[in-house]
């Protein structure tokens, strides 16, 4: 039944989103690397979206049919992100090479 | 035909499979599928700024201390939003109805905010096809994915008021319980969608 499983501490959680958001505004500003701040926003976003999943959503608790339904979008954003990257690649080589040329024009 | 014949063609056969019930199922299964809308959203905004020469920088250009406080808002609803089905799982329909009210107004605060935001942004020159700071699809993109979002938000506040009077119109408060679980699913994406949107639009 709906009201089997019992409730996890929401408050618990609640605070936890709340200081993985202010990590977040924190990680900004941190002198670090372009590159590792997006690594660690990401995974903090991860992170937040783990713990509503599992625990508001009551996923944790949920049979596997749902577990099976909710992974289906992470599998499908994986397939996107791997079909996109190959045009991604192809535009920015393509912008490299028109920036090239309009700064040397002379030498040909 | 027996009793037991009739009662075997009318119960689901009991697999791992089987959930507890077919409308969170639908739910999620809905869910899924907004959720692969929103990914698309996102992915197509990092192609466009992957690929772009002079894409603005966000949280220089769009401040983050109102959208910030826009998120904890949304975590905020999405706790009243467990409170009421907590309530309503003891039994006490008036809390339950109090806690989704807040969950609804939260929502609203939310929507309002966003307005607010929007036409700051307007007046200081954000267009959908064009601003002062360089590449074009970045008001593009930024109006229709918060749009998006914005939209989800304001068919939930729509969807939380229609449930405050569907669980007063039960004869017990048990009988509005898994209805509201359902709905709150719904609510807990739209928060977990603007964690993502928050992140990649504001932050990176």
């Amino acid at each position: 039944m709906a009201t089997a499983h019992k409730h996890p501490n929401y408050m618990a959680i609640f605070w936890y989103l709340a200081i993985l958001t202010v990590i977040e505004l924190g990680v900004i500003f941190m002198p670090i690397g372009k590159f590792t701040i997006g690594v660690l926003l990401c995974a903090l976003a991860l992170g937040k979206a783990t713990l509503v999943a599992m625990y508001f959503m009551h996923l944790r608790f949920e049979t596997r049919t749902l577990g099976l339904v909710a992974m289906t979008p992470l599998a499908i954003a994986t397939l996107l992100v791997f079909l996109l990257l190959p045009d991604g690649f192809a535009v920015v080589h393509q912008t490299a090479e028109k920036k090239a040329a309009a700064t040397e024009p002379a030498k040909h | 035909m027996s009793q037991a014949a009739v009662h075997s063609a009318v119960e689901p056969a009991e697999t791992p499979l089987t959930p507890d019930s077919w409308g969170k199922l639908g739910m999620w299964i809905f869910l899924a599928g907004d959720a692969v809308g929103f990914g698309t959203l996102l992915a197509a905004y990092g192609m466009m700024r992957a690929t772009s020469g002079d894409w603005p920088n966000p949280y220089a250009v769009l401040g983050i201390n109102l959208t910030a406080a826009m998120t904890f808002l949304l975590i905020c609803s999405s706790v009243t939003m467990v409170k009421a089905l907590e309530w309503l799982g003891n039994g006490d329909r008036a809390k339950a109805k109090v806690y989704l009210f807040l969950t609804a107004l939260g929502g609203a605060i939310f929507v309002s905010l966003q307005a607010y935001e929007w036409s700051h942004l307007i007046h200081r020159g954000l267009h959908i096809n064009g601003n002062p700071w360089g590449a074009a699809l970045f008001g593009t993109s930024f109006f229709i994915v918060t749009g998006f979002h914005g939209l989800h938000v304001t068919g939930g506040v729509i969807y939380l008021v229609a449930m405050i009077r569907y669980v007063s119109n039960r004869p017990q408060p048990a009988a509005s319980y898994n209805a509201v679980e359902i709905t709150g699913l719904y609510w807990h994406f739209v928060d977990l969608v603007w964690i993502m949107v928050f992140t990649f639009m504001y932050l990176l």
